[in-house]
């Protein structure tokens, strides 16, 4: 089965951070995590994203588009990237979702993917 | 037709019904991750079984049958609902089953991984009891609802719900590994235990609206035993729900009028019952694994002991609640401690240790912590403030009986 895992974060802590936290954050922590999905076969899609200043969110209303300025629901911490991956069950996406940096310190967010009925 | 021919087959399709139910459902749902078309494949072989045994007699192997019919609609329904690859992994998944199961004449059971998947951390804890009551039992939403004083309808629906996240979020049919084990246990112990003592405030029966649900949540604590003989927390929880089991008959007058503990008979406790308890709490202790169950079973234990020898022993039931409360801190932990104290200490002393209400706004409808608190303040002289809690502790009750005790304290206290 195909898992979402949404990586939420406090985003504003980002530029906070020394050059030397913000390697320890990703490439440190980040790398070994994609090390072990790749070598388990497990994804098939991972991104980080920008940050959500530079998001904008369309809705149309009455045909036409509103275009807002920023994400689409504000919260503490934003979704700062996603992997998607393919394994046998629920658990063995919780556990990818526990292995996860973004679960020290902020939270992952584990979603089926729906299956579309073949025509 | 032979109508005693129709008695038996209705006899036996009773009897498979409640011996093996969970376990058909188990077998059938295992691959599939489909609860509720188990149980529909199974409700149509049961309705089967109803026409077909009464004329051509009870099957040897009943069990063999319903589940050999109940695969057959299985696949059916399979076919009938879904086009392409996605049906053909279906089916291919039911006759791997299949031919698993004609492989040996026991089915195999796999109630227990069907316990893990209802009592799974991704479902809401609150619709767990239910779920295992309903996958394993196979009773009806109207008597789990009103046994959790909920509609029919939102019961039924929060049912399918659950069932539907079990098979489209994947949650797995396993027995979870040595390290996930002690927390994905207690979530399905501590669903058992709600269905009990959602069953357990209306020992009379008083409301025959309410379906009392203790005998099936100890039949799912035997069960967990049975599964899992070397937990010592399932051992624990069938022990405390024996403990309070076995002193059913004495919590009650003969007019239905509620007793509390320490007024309470203990020629009328059943004594065989309090002794396997006492023997399977033994048991778990031996263990040498400590945990919220087998410490609330030690608790009953040394209530039962008390109340038979007339020994004091609060000092030792004080110091279990503090091990209680270091294990699982609640408020209703923290209430119970200091009942304890105040048999150690006096009233004053527990009045200081109770936890206050507004800190923890569950306990402002929590009928028991105004209960004990008016008990307390009563035995301190503050009668004002005790009628004032005994109020609030009547308005919260929903038990007639208990309402009509905690008047009659209410009527006993000084200046009425």
């Amino acid at each position: 089965m195909q898992y979402l895992l949404m990586a939420y974060v406090d985003e504003k802590l980002w530029p906070t951070l020394t050059t030397a936290e913000k390697e320890q954050r990703m490439s440190a922590a980040y790398g070994p995590y994609v090390g072990a999905l790749n070598q388990a076969g497990a994804v098939k899609g991972m991104n980080r994203l920008r940050p959500t200043g530079e998001a904008a969110t369309v809705r149309v209303s009455d045909g036409k588009p509103q275009v807002l300025d920023g994400p689409y629901a504000d919260s503490k911490e934003q979704l700062g990237g996603y992997f998607l991956i393919d394994v046998p069950d629920l658990d063995a996406a919780l556990s990818w979702a526990a292995r996860c940096p973004a679960a020290e310190h902020g939270a992952v967010e584990v979603r089926p993917i729906w299956v579309m009925q073949q025509p | 037709m032979n109508p005693d021919g129709g008695d038996e087959a209705r006899g036996t399709a009773d009897l498979v019904a409640r011996r093996s139910y969970g376990k058909l459902i188990a077998f059938l749902a295992a691959r599939t991750r489909d609860v509720s078309a188990a149980e529909d494949a199974l409700s149509e072989a049961f309705a089967l079984a109803l026409k077909d045994w009464p004329r051509n007699g009870c099957p040897a192997n009943p069990e063999a049958w319903l589940l050999a019919v109940a695969r057959r609609r299985a696949i059916d329904a399979f076919r009938g609902r879904q086009r392409g690859e996605q049906a053909g992994e279906q089916l291919r998944l039911v006759s791997e089953g299949l031919s698993q199961a004609e492989a040996g004449p026991e089915i195999p059971d796999q109630r227990l991984a069907l316990m893990f998947a209802c009592g799974h951390p991704a479902i809401d804890p609150g619709i767990r009891a239910p779920l295992i009551l309903q996958a394993v039992l196979g009773l009806d939403a109207r008597t789990i609802s009103s046994a959790f004083l909920a509609s029919p309808a939102a019961m039924s629906k929060r049912l399918v719900r659950a069932k539907e996240k079990i098979r489209e979020a994947g949650i797995p049919f396993r027995i979870p590994g040595r390290d996930e084990l002690p927390e994905r246990l207690s979530a399905v112990l501590d669903a058992i235990y709600a269905a009990f003592t959602e069953g357990w405030t209306d020992p009379a029966g008083a409301d025959v609206v309410r379906r009392d649900l203790t005998d099936e949540a100890l039949f799912l604590a035997r069960l967990a035993v049975e599964l899992l003989p070397a937990e010592p927390e399932a051992l624990g929880l069938l022990a405390l729900m024996l403990y309070a089991h076995a002193r059913r008959r004495a919590r009650r007058q003969a007019q239905g009028e509620y007793v509390p503990l320490a007024e309470q008979d203990p020629s009328l406790w059943d004594s065989p019952m309090l002794l396997e308890a006492e023997a399977l709490l033994h048991r778990a202790a031996a263990m040498g694994s400590i945990g919220r169950y087998q410490l609330e079973a030690a608790l009953q234990s040394a209530h039962v002991f008390r109340c038979r020898t007339g020994e004091t022993n609060w000092p030792q039931v004080v110091q279990l609640y503090d091990a209680l409360y270091a294990l699982a801190a609640s408020p209703v932990v923290a209430l119970n401690r200091a009942l304890a104290i105040a048999e150690v200490d006096g009233p004053q002393a527990a009045l200081q240790a109770m936890p206050d209400a507004a800190a923890d706004p569950r306990l402002t409808e929590y009928q028991p912590y105004w209960a004990a608190r008016a008990e307390l303040l009563a035995r301190t002289g503050a009668s004002a403030e005790a009628r004032h809690a005994y109020d609030l502790a009547i308005g919260l009750e929903r038990d007639p009986a208990v309402r009509r005790f905690l008047e009659r304290r209410r009527a006993a206290l000084a200046g009425c």
